[in-house]
């Protein structure tokens, strides 16, 4: 292979010397941009110099140019390799399907998540952006069973997500019962709202079925409005009560004898441990929902619904019931959503209708198209793009959506499906009987 | 079967006979078609009645049947004149699909399948045993784990069969099965479809339009036009039937005009 492609076949020394250009010319831009800098001293401006960070900057640029280089040869190996395949007029049965790239960015991705709040314990804005970020991945997860997978397009989604939220606030505020007790009785009440929605729109598709979703978002959010002695209307529900760790719960030690967690497993007590539960919280959450996920799709159920994204009459002709099928997406896409909005209200405390307006069930449809239909890891991926954009626009003031909607048309044009097309398959031949003569 | 004012089909009444090839002809907008979506449940005919005799379950009345029974319990599989298939899905996933019934049972509500309890792996890989066999049987191994979509026409059309004769079809429906295939490729669907009815023990009923197809592997040949059956019988004595050839030439007209 190396003596065909000589271009991939660049030895240590020459892919150092590449990225050492890189460091170079970095030095050369950063010493005026980073290196130096003028602090006001009294009423005269001082040239201080910013030696450090000036070398992480070069030193970024170096390894990021190694780790690009790289991976773009790989990538043109790939694909040179492809057409040299197809040249030869055989069909490719890869061994394994996944391509170890996305598969590595996903174990990465995981191990990130897994040390994210210990790296940052100090800094509560990082952990609880974090959080938000999770809360959309496990939503944008649950909307993938409906609108990825089942191919129904779902425009009232936060409907769910409501009924969560406010089953949790409920059931806390009014009969006292907890974060885990709740969980399962409000994922139901969520899955029962999904049924309510689903079974009279079995007849719909694409369009129509979007438009009757959105109705359906506006009435939940409408109700909640309007019913105030359920819901307090406008003013919402307030004091939730936080979740506790195994019944310790996270506040300052005080004198009524309460056991709270810093107690018990005798530290001090810091406002930062509850946010860092929260996130584990939801990182547990949405892990057990992508566990889920990904379990149903190998299952019959699974395919079911991916049969029925591809064609409606063919399933009927297989004698596949498709009410019943559409019903337990359906349910299990809102129950998944209802879930996050049990979490939701835990860690925010309060919530009102204004956290479920339709600009929300657009966010999450669009990290899930985003994302790549069906892609669960994409969903990741676009919950960071999503989710991080405007936060990091906060710097852009009245220009943040501006900057916004440009980087969804370009994710949109650069890739018109997603940022991750391919579609793994369910199940995969056995590999003995690949075997081709 | 009448759509408003349309009779599509009309006083038509002929039968099928166990393990045999009965093929329907007739010229374009006779009613194949829609024969086809009244036998397997996606039409309600208006009148009449169509009795399936099933070697486990008995006759069933096909007509009282949703389509997802028509094939489920009655076991009656069809094809599509332009082929249906779930085009992102690859070909195996297609053959499994197609026994979404028997691992849907397994699964327990699909409770024993996401524990990965014995008795779902164990059906699973019966499945997968089914699918591969039946892949292997249509050559089709080779584009196992290929997107559906992505193959050839001729291909995709031995796919559709392989994916109902995966769903364990007692009468298998095939509507133009022969479409767009080049003269091997309808040989080596007439060798197919023969051994299916004479080796398997499946009843066919077929619509096709190649004659060398129909004349060559039918036990019995149901003619229709605009809706009536004009005549049935043998291969043979069915081409030689005035009616039959009048209304696929219009012979007659075209003599009286010369003369």
């Amino acid at each position: 292979m190396r003596a065909i492609f000589p271009r991939q076949a660049l030895s240590i020394a020459e892919r150092l010397r590449d990225a050492g250009w890189i460091a170079f010319v970095a030095l050369v831009l950063g010493v005026p941009m980073i290196g130096l800098t003028t602090v006001d001293a009294g009423n005269k401006l001082v040239v201080h110099t910013r030696l450090p960070l000036l070398m992480e900057f070069v030193a970024a640029c170096f390894l990021g140019r190694l780790a690009l280089r790289f991976s773009l040869d790989k990538f043109a190996q790939r694909k040179i390799e492809r057409q040299a395949q197809e040249a030869r007029r055989t069909v490719q049965i890869p061994a394994r399907s996944t391509l170890p790239l996305i598969k590595w960015l996903g174990w990465w991705l995981l191990g990130a998540a897994l040390v994210l709040p210990l790296m940052f314990s100090g800094n509560r804005y990082v952990v609880d952006t974090a959080t938000t970020v999770l809360i959309y991945v496990m939503l944008g997860w649950g909307l993938n069973v409906v609108v990825g997978l089942a191919g129904l397009l779902d425009l009232g989604y936060v409907a769910f997500y409501a009924v969560g939220a406010y089953a949790y606030a409920l059931l806390s505020t009014q009969f006292g019962w907890g974060f885990w007790q709740s969980l399962p009785v409000a994922g139901g009440l969520a899955a029962f709202f999904g049924l309510a929605l689903g079974w009279p729109t079995l007849r719909l598709r694409g369009d129509y079925l979007a438009i009757v979703t959105l109705g359906f978002g506006e009435i939940i959010r409408i109700i909640l409005v309007n019913w105030t002695e359920l819901s307090g209307g406008p003013n919402g529900i307030a004091s939730i009560p936080r979740p506790s760790f195994f019944g310790l719960p996270f506040q300052a030690p005080s004198d009524d004898g309460v056991q709270t967690f810093a107690g018990f497993f005798g530290l001090e007590y810091s406002p930062g441990q509850r946010v860092i539960f929260l996130y584990y919280l939801i990182l547990l959450l949405a892990l057990l929902t992508n566990l889920f996920v990904t379990r149903m799709r190998r299952l019959p159920v699974g395919r079911a619904w991916e049969a029925i994204r591809e064609d409606e009459i063919a399933c009927k002709a297989l004698g596949i019931n498709v009410v019943t099928v559409k019903l337990s997406a359906f349910a299990l896409g809102a129950m998944l959503g209802g879930l996050a909005g049990v979490f939701f209200a835990a860690r925010q405390g309060f919530i009102s209708p204004e956290s479920f307006v339709f600009s929300e069930s657009a966010t999450i449809l669009a990290i899930v198209v985003l994302g790549g239909m069906g892609s669960q890891l994409g969903v990741v991926l676009a919950s960071l793009v999503l989710v991080l954009l405007p936060e990091i626009g906060r710097d852009f003031a009245e220009y943040r959506m501006l900057l916004f909607g440009m980087a969804m048309i370009l994710i949109m044009v650069w890739r018109p499906g997603g940022l991750l097309v391919r579609r793994e398959p369910a199940i995969m031949a056995p590999a003995p009987m690949q075997a081709r003569p | 079967m009448r759509f408003g004012g349309l009779t599509a089909i009309d006083e038509l009444s002929f039968a099928a006979p166990v393990r045999q090839i009965t093929s329907i002809i007739g010229p374009n907008g006779a009613g194949k078609t829609t024969l086809f979506n009244c036998i397997t449940g996606f039409y309600r005919p208006s009148a009449g009645s169509i009795v399936l005799a099933h070697p486990v379950r008995g006759s069933l009345r096909l007509e009282t049947l949703e389509s997802h029974r028509v094939a489920r319990e009655a076991q009656v599989l069809r094809t599509f004149q332009n082929t249906r298939l779930f085009p992102k899905m690859t070909v195996l996933e297609n053959m499994i699909v197609a026994q979404h019934n028997a691992l849907q049972a397994a699964s327990f509500f699909s409770l024993a399948g996401l524990f990965k309890l014995r008795r779902y792996r164990l059906a699973e890989k019966q499945a997968l045993e089914q699918a591969m066999s039946w892949l292997q049987r249509l050559k089709l191994l080779e584009f196992a784990n290929i997107a559906a979509g992505v193959l050839p026409y001729g291909t995709q059309r031995r796919v559709e069969i392989g994916r109902a004769m995966c769903a364990d079809p007692v009468l298998l429906c095939l509507d133009e099965p022969a479409a767009g295939l080049n003269p091997r490729e309808s040989a080596e669907l007439n060798d197919l479809l023969l051994e299916l009815s004479r080796e398997s023990g499946i009843s066919v009923l077929l619509i096709e339009h190649d004659m060398n197809v129909v004349m060559k592997i039918s036990d019995h040949i149901v003619v229709l036009n605009y809706g009536r059956k004009i005549a049935e019988g043998a291969p043979l004595l069915v081409r030689k039937d005035p009616h039959v050839v009048k209304a696929y030439l219009g012979e007659e007209d075209f003599q009286e005009q010369r003369a």
